[in-house]
């Protein structure tokens, strides 16, 4: 058997796929095989590295060199200089944005070293679509553990003593959803894989299932030997192909070997895993609305009790987990409830991964111990805010989370921590905002999702957060009054206290936090009808500068709606009421004369009046 | 391929393909292992650094020694080609000249595996990356 | 039994039960607006959506739906802190943010619970004003949908799916613009709807209402040329006192009599009549079926079920056109009405055909499209021209300026007027099968029937069955209410297991007394229980109690039919079915196609 003595991995997730990544390896591998070093160097197709800013990346083992936006023309440099000459090439490294140094081995690089991969602890290092390279890095061997050597108990025993909790976002504890599913008696019960992942911008659970399907098709047998169950559903979105081909290799591949199907490691425990297609919709994340779509109905929530423990997938008890929640199962299992619990806060054990986005200059996936801080996180991992701008806040826990600030930035990151900044864990998406956002705008975006993506059922979710949004628009649009603060603050606790899924207990968070921690730009909107960022149209302002203004009338023949006053050669005006910001008037003066401004123009008097 | 029946079915097939993965796991944590660069520049490669490095690679293997094997560049000791850094865990980088499989035989069962000298040495005056 | 506390008041409950339930024991009202149930059917509508009933509970994070959310032990529970008081009615404000504010001249205005619930709530401004949803609205033979007024409690969906199990209708769309509606917001008539009108019986709002025939008969009892015949069904006479404040199961038959001379018809006929004229042509051919099937014909089909239910018609023709030669092909009491009326009571009065209207006063919704159908016409014509429902009738009356409750008690107009116990009871569940079994019986038999009554036959329960013995033959009888129930009977007849030798069906549960067109229940299953004592109360208090008594009835047979299952009698009396399992893919295809 050859030995290798350089891999070279390319990333086959998504976010690469789609910036040419599957060329990038033909490429890479044709010219390995062209020089004849096919013996010495293996090339692998691997899941996210997590770094999805800089994407293809291609990292090069055992120097951990990491090669950014390489595109195919690059194959040829990087196996004649690096491979055969042992010479990096420079050009495609990373470089530090702070020192603006080259960073020649990846471990270096802010973005890993403070991270803490045990979710991700595959991805971006074997090959998904091969089970051998799964099982060399030790997969199946907490299920061949608890089969042969734990009862269920026990084994539901330690995820309890872990303290893990699900990394969906509420965060209930894991081992007691199992515990709790064991304890309903019925002879068919169900593990279900919540893939349906919704948050814009988070991708965690594609990035596992597509760098690392083993180790949830592991996890979901050792929670079906837990609950009693021999049948698992993955809930995975039709919108996944990658993830879904992925896990159909996965599972194809571990019936083959025997580790799902009848008698895994010749005990009594029988396990298989299908799939279940949704159709994308943001609410099919919450449990019962999930179920409900897999039994073929609209995929709306419905009241709890009664839990899917109790009463779940075609009326039988159901346990339903994220992928990340069951990615963590079989580490924890190998390396003790001790070992896991070890890390994190005293409420949130482990890790979280987090998907980072918005204004930072480290767009991607990071995997964190529940603790770091929001700075850690933002300005060591994510490299700080793109541009050199000013951080202004960071909007956690996808579209119903909230938006926190500076003052929150030494706040370490866990379930409770979060909720008590108004904010939420949520699946993990973390969207920095800087100094050029507007607030009310981010808070309407937000609204603008949830009101495309509520189901509908229960009406202060259907009805509510449309008028919360309505409001939203009628502010940025400068037609705000003082009463529309209250009313949003009204609605807002309203439709928290009253709705009926998660989705609309958490929908006015995006609008409550950002009205107590930026109160001042609502102000600002309503009172001055002045946006700071510049972001709301309706509140910028054009205006003629007296200097220079020659009063050539050409601004106001193009005005559609004669909003511009004023004789020849005579400085123009502009009736703000009447002006509709189309910008014609600009785009027509000669002199420099038409501006935009964020202040409400103050009245100049004539000296002729 | 034949099914996994029993837990030391899958030890035994983890064995089996661990190789296949082996050196991305020693990557993880290089410091921890021994580290062996082979200058892999024209004049190495002129002088038969490939054939040593590949008596690295398999050698190592064959004696069970936990080491990382990769090229570099030319670390500028043309004149003593084939030339290998050797980093053991916690100690500073080894550079060795005119290494062929004979001296590559040395160096790990004299310095790799007891930690004693060995002739060849080319005393450094810089950092390594 | 657990123990918790409301409002400061001990309650005891079984585990299981819900707040709402709780708090009623102790004389709390919570209100509610989606909730709805008939206990006695075992129907109810609780998907939590509303949010008008949330209470607090203490020790939880958000309020709680009552309606759904259980007791428990040690529960601690305010049902009108202002906490719940601005929750309820910041949320009733946003519903009726998006409802249209045109009362005035909605159909349902003084039964809409939204209206009710706003008046309890003294809701005086809308501070949540905003767009408003828009839909297209959707008429039908029977249902006009106007879903502007839909406010998602999801009753009707309840009622066409898990009661009927139609599947006509269920909620479409997402958020702000999710509505109930058929599949692809196709057409009612595009839909497997049967026009039972279940959904109308339950839609709190003005969402869903019948389609309204008053005018036409207003112009018809105007136009001095046409002579103006009704026909009322037995089911109307038990439900109509309760539009006048009379107490359900309040008979009123001879008040609706004359309230319907006053109102200018020119003669007032009982539906009973035809009812029995139905018994003679159906028990006729249950004999037949039986007697042939016995004979070791295998050409006779068994079971045999009744036909006089049009929303159960409809049910069959769209999931079962496999099993079209199942049913009776006896008309239904109004169709068979209207032939007569139209033939032999026409000659009998010397009126042409075009110029005899036919009204009749119905229960039901799905009346109004079975008389629109195409063989109940001849030349264009119809039998039976315009269907009213019960509660068309009390608003006509209201409208008329006619005292009801002071009127005097008026009789039937005679031939078709006359009528036996037999004909009363179709308005109840078991009761077409009642009646065929006291004809069939003497019929078969030749003996007279000892005890009229069948109580094996009556009950609530949905699915029903009793061995009713004809003198040494044993006839199987299967009873459905609840489309839903006649399902489940149709799937064992289709699987070949069913042992019925007959099986009576009726669309809507209860039977008639419960039918799309009556008075509104709101959920008060009582009500439908004493409009059912009312119906056997009737048939207990006539003279004759079997249809082939009836002395009109054998007139008509010796003057112009002849006998049961004749060749006129086949050809006026009975009908044909079509399969429309197709209708709803033509539809699509159609609109694929294009």
């Amino acid at each position: 058997m050859s030995q290798y003595n350089t891999h070279l991995l390319v990333c086959a997730g998504t976010g690469c796929h789609s910036s040419e990544s599957s060329l990038v390896y033909e490429m890479l591998r044709d010219e390995i095989m062209r020089k004849g070093l096919d013996k010495d160097v293996q090339i692998i197709r691997t899941g996210c590295f997590g770094f999805c800013e800089k994407g293809p990346i291609v990292k090069i083992l055992p120097d951990n060199t990491f090669y950014t936006q390489v595109k195919p023309a690059d194959a040829k440099e990087i196996v004649d200089e690096h491979i055969i000459k042992g010479r990096k090439v420079t050009r495609l490294l990373y470089t530090d944005p702070e020192t603006a140094e080259h960073i020649l081995d990846s471990r270096h690089m802010g973005f890993y070293k403070k991270q803490l991969r045990i979710a991700l602890r595959n991805c971006g290092i074997i090959d998904p679509e091969n089970i051998d390279e799964s099982i060399a890095r030790d997969a199946y061997q907490a299920l061949g553990k608890v089969l042969t050597g734990l009862t269920p108990q026990e084994t539901t025993e330690v995820i309890k003593k872990s303290g893990l909790r699900g990394r969906g976002g509420a965060g209930f504890p894991t081992g007691l959803k199992w515990e709790f599913t064991a304890r309903n008696k019925a002879v068919q019960k169900y593990v279900v894989c919540n893939a349906d992942e919704g948050d814009p911008g988070a991708f965690m659970d594609r990035s596992i299932l597509e760098g690392d399907p083993h180790s949830v098709l592991e996890a979901m047998a050792i929670c079906g030997y837990c609950i009693g169950a021999t049948k698992g559903l993955i809930y995975i979105r039709a919108e996944y192909p990658m993830a879904i081909k992925r896990l159909k290799i996965a599972i194809a591949q571990a019936r083959e070997l025997g580790l799902l199907g009848e008698h895994i490691f010749g005990t009594g425990f029988c396990f298989d895993i299908s799939l279940k297609y949704g159709a994308g919709a943001f609410v099919c994340g919450e449990e019962t609305a999930l179920i409900h779509s897999m039994e073929g109905k609209r995929g709306e929530p419905s009241s709890k009790p009664p839990f899917p423990a109790q009463c779940g997938y075609l009326g039988k008890p159901t346990c339903v987990n994220n992928v990340e929640t069951f990615a963590n199962i079989p580490v924890i299992i190998l390396r003790g409830a001790d070992w896991f619990s070890g890390i994190g806060t005293e409420k949130s054990k482990g890790t979280k991964v987090f998907a980072l986005a918005g204004k930072i200059n480290n767009v991607g996936l990071i995997e964190v111990p529940m603790g770091t801080t929001l700075r850690e996180i933002i300005f060591e991992i994510g490299g700080g805010v793109k541009n050199g701008k000013k951080f202004k806040a960071v909007q956690t826990g996808g579209p119903s989370g909230g938006c926190l600030t500076e003052k929150h930035l030494d706040t370490p990151i866990d379930y409770e921590s979060l909720l008590a900044a108004g904010s939420m864990m949520g699946s993990g998406g973390m969207i920095v905002l800087d100094e050029d956002d507007c607030m009310v705008s981010v808070a309407k975006f937000y609204l603008d999702f949830i009101v495309e993506e509520s189901c509908g059922k229960c009406a202060p979710c259907r009805i509510g957060n449309k008028r919360l949004y309505e409001t939203l628009e009628r502010i940025t649009a400068g037609k705000g009054v003082q009463e529309d603060i209250e009313k949003l603050k009204n609605l807002g606790s309203v439709i928290k206290d009253t709705s009926l899924c998660g989705l609309g207990q958490t929908a006015p968070n995006p609008v409550l936090s950002t009205l107590g921690n930026f109160m001042e730009e609502y102000m600002e909107h309503v009172h001055d009808k002045k946006c700071r960022s510049g972001q709301c149209r309706n509140l910028l302002y054009y205006v003629i500068s007296e200097e220079n203004c020659i009063g050539c009338m050409a601004c106001k023949r193009v005005c559609p709606t004669h909003a511009i006053s004023g004789e020849k050669r005579e400085v123009h005006q502009i009736n703000q009421d009447i002006c509709i910001k189309c910008g014609a008037c600009m785009e027509k003066c000669q002199f420099d004369a038409i501006s935009l401004q964020n202040d409400y123009p103050r009245v100049t008097v004539m000296a002729n009046c | 391929m034949d099914g996994i029946k029993t837990l030391a079915d899958l030890k035994k097939k983890q064995e089996e393909v661990r190789s296949r993965i082996d050196l991305r796991n020693r990557a993880e944590s290089p410091e921890s292992i021994v580290q062996v660069k082979v200058a892999m520049a024209t004049c190495g490669i002129a002088s038969g650094a490939k054939e040593v490095m590949e008596y690295f690679v398999e050698e190592l293997d064959k004696r069970s020694i936990d080491a990382v094997v990769t090229q570099t560049g030319c670390m500028g000791y043309c004149f003593a080609e084939p030339t290998v850094e050797i980093t053991m865990p916690g100690k500073e980088p080894m550079v060795f000249g005119y290494v062929n499989a004979r001296k590559a035989d040395e160096i790990i069962e004299r310095y790799i595996k007891e930690g004693e000298l060995v002739d060849g040495i080319i005393p450094q005056n810089y950092n390594t990356i | 039994m657990i123990e918790l506390t409301i409002d400061k008041k001990k309650v005891r409950v079984e585990q299981g039960t819900t707040i709402l339930k709780a708090a009623q024991q102790v004389g709390i009202e919570i209100p509610t607006l989606c909730h709805f149930e008939l206990c006695d059917m075992g129907i109810e509508n609780r998907p939590g959506g509303c949010r008008v009933c949330v209470v607090e509970v203490e020790g939880r994070r958000n309020l709680a739906p009552s309606c759904i959310t259980e007791a428990e032990d040690g529960m601690v529970v305010k049902t009108h802190n202002i906490r719940v008081l601005n929750a309820r009615t910041t949320v009733l404000k946003l519903i009726i943010s998006d409802h249209p504010f045109n009362c005035l001249v909605c159909a349902k205005s003084g039964h809409c619970e939204l209206q009710s619930l706003a008046t309890q709530f003294g809701i005086r401004s809308l501070p949540y004003e905003g767009e408003q949803s828009h839909y297209r609205k959707d008429t039908s033979p029977s249902i006009i949908r106007d879903v502007d007024k839909c406010i998602m409690c999801r009753r009707c969906e309840m009622m066409c799916n898990e009661v009927q199990t139609v599947g006509a209708l269920a909620a479409v769309n997402r958020g702000f613009m999710s509505v109930v509606a058929p599949a692809f917001e196709m057409n009612l008539v595009d839909s497997p709807c049967t026009y039972c009108g279940q959904c109308v019986s339950v839609c709190p709002t003005g969402a869903l209402t019948e389609v309204d025939h008053t005018n036409d008969i207003i112009r018809a009892l105007s136009d001095p040329a046409k002579t103006v015949v009704v026909q009322t069904a037995p089911a109307v006479r038990a439900a109509l006192g309760e539009e006048f404040g009379l107490d359900p199961g309040t008979l009123v038959t001879g008040k609706m009599v004359a309230a319907l001379r006053e109102m200018g018809f020119d003669y007032v006929f009982d539906t009973d009549f035809s009812a029995d004229l139905t018994i003679m042509e159906e028990g006729t051919e249950l004999l037949q079926r039986i007697r042939g099937h016995l004979a070791g014909d295998s050409s006779v089909r068994l079971p045999i079920l009744t036909s006089c239910c049009p929303g159960w018609v409809n049910f069959f023709e769209h999931n079962f056109p496999d099993l079209l030669d199942v049913p009776s092909t006896a008309k239904s009491p109004q169709q068979m009405f209207g032939a007569i009326a139209k033939s032999w009571f026409a000659g009998k009065i010397g009126v042409n055909r075009k110029d005899l209207i036919v009204v009749s006063i119905m229960p039901c919704l799905a009346k109004k499209y079975e008389c629109q159908r195409d063989e109940f016409k001849t030349d264009g014509s119809p039998d039976v021209d315009f269907s009213i429902s019960t509660r068309e009738l009390a608003a006509f009356i209201k409208q008329a300026n006619i005292d009801f409750l002071n009127l005097p008690d008026e009789d039937f107009d005679d031939p078709l007027g006359e009528s036996s116990g037999a004909g009363v009871i179709f308005g109840n569940t078991g009761g077409v099968i009642e009646a065929a079994c006291r004809t069939a019986y003497e019929l078969h038999t030749g003996k007279a029937l000892k005890k009229v009554d069948f109580h094996e036959l009556r009950g609530v329960e949905g699915i029903r069955s009793a061995v009713i013995d004809f003198d040494g033959l044993k006839l199987n009888i299967g009873i459905a209410h609840g489309l839903g129930n006649a399902r489940k009977l149709l799937d064992e007849v289709r699987a070949g297991t069913s042992h019925y030798h007959a099986i009576e069906i009726m669309a809507c549960p209860g039977g008639c007394i419960g039918g799309g067109g009556q008075p509104y229940h709101h959920g008060h299953s009582e009500i439908l229980a004493k409009r059912a004592a009312a119906i056997y109360a009737e048939d207990e208090r006539k003279p004759i109690r079997k249809s082939h008594e009836n002395p009109s009835i054998i007139r008509l047979y010796d003057e112009f039919l002849g006998h049961p299952g004749s060749q006129k009698s086949h050809s006026l009396l009975h009908t044909e079915y079509f399969p429309k399992s197709n209708e709803v893919s033509i539809y699509l295809n159609g609109h694929n196609g294009k």
